[in-house]
């Protein structure tokens, strides 16, 4: 089980409570289709990705940006027991969407850099840390149902 | 794929882009360095046993004087990036044969680079500038390890 500090959960509590969830998410997801393109491959029917403008003013990543973003406020309320909480969205991913578990690394780096372009002098090392650690443990619990 | 073809894979604009990025963070080499630094020892501690011989705690003398070595080699190799393997030459030679520092933590380096460019540019570090950047220190790091083996 994964160990957390009280600094830690404050950490993460604190990041997320500050979150613009509108704002944040879609600029995450349209973050990750620009800087890592081949992850474009798992949203065929979301319209016009032909560019970065066009993804950044594209409404259906917008949407969904948000709905990922959501997606990881399970893991901020059950921080000790994140595989479990995880376990039908990894059978999802693997069964019925089938990603490739890389692209969740891919994904939360993007999010680590947009959550440290808000927070600017704020996102110190210690708050970099503690998030993607907790990043790494949702990657982790999403990955479990792969088979 | 070799280093060199990394390189050419950006762009003429993305070029530029980096050049330009490059060149306004000089004045503050030592602080972006240092920052980068210190964010690589929080997130991956293993990479604390590259700098057992320095005092590498926040603002240290060592810490700012190495974070400022390696932003202006960054720095300098950005205003020719076709030119990188000439430019880093006598600097793959010291990583090979005396730092002989690991290749995987140059991503780790990359990544805290990225986020310390976020911190300090904040909505300037577009996703364009973020994709060339990536662009150009993947190629920076292949470029570096080209004499290991």
């Amino acid at each position: 089980m994964v160990e957390w500090t009280e600094c830690e959960r404050a950490t993460i509590k604190d990041i997320f409570a500050k979150l613009d969830y509108d704002s944040v998410g879609p600029a995450a997801l349209s973050r990750c289709l620009i800087v890592y393109p081949w992850t474009q491959r798992y949203f065929g029917n979301f319209g016009n990705l032909y560019n970065a403008a066009a993804i950044m003013g594209n409404p259906n990543v917008a949407k969904h940006g948000t709905i990922i973003l959501h997606g990881l406020d399970r893991g901020v309320k059950n921080m000790d027991n994140m595989k479990d909480t995880y376990a039908e969205l990894s059978v999802l991913h693997s069964e019925k969407l089938h990603v490739d578990p890389d692209n969740f690394k891919l994904i939360s780096d993007c999010l680590t850099i947009v959550v440290a372009s808000r927070m600017g002098k704020a996102f110190t090392g210690e708050v970099q840390a503690a998030l993607q650690k907790f990043l790494a443990v949702v990657v982790s619990s999403l990955g479990r149902q792969y088979h | 794929m070799g280093p060199a073809r990394q390189a050419a894979m950006l762009s003429k604009k993305e070029k530029e882009l980096i050049a330009d990025i490059w060149e306004s963070l000089t004045p503050v080499a030592e602080d972006i360095g240092a920052d980068a630094l210190l964010r690589m020892f929080a997130s991956y501690p293993g990479t604390k046993t590259y700098f057992s011989h320095l005092d590498i705690s926040p603002r240290s003398a060592h810490l700012l004087s190495h974070g400022k070595k390696i932003v202006l080699a960054i720095a300098e190799g950005a205003q020719d990036i076709g030119q990188l393997t000439v430019t880093l030459a006598p600097l793959q030679t010291l990583h090979a044969y005396q730092l002989r520092i690991d290749p995987t933590n140059f991503k780790l380096f990359s990544h805290c680079m990225l986020v310390a460019l976020a911190c300090h540019m904040g909505e300037d570090f577009t996703p364009v500038a973020h994709a060339a950047m990536d662009k150009y220190l993947s190629a920076f790091a292949a470029v570096l390890s080209e004499k290991y083996r």
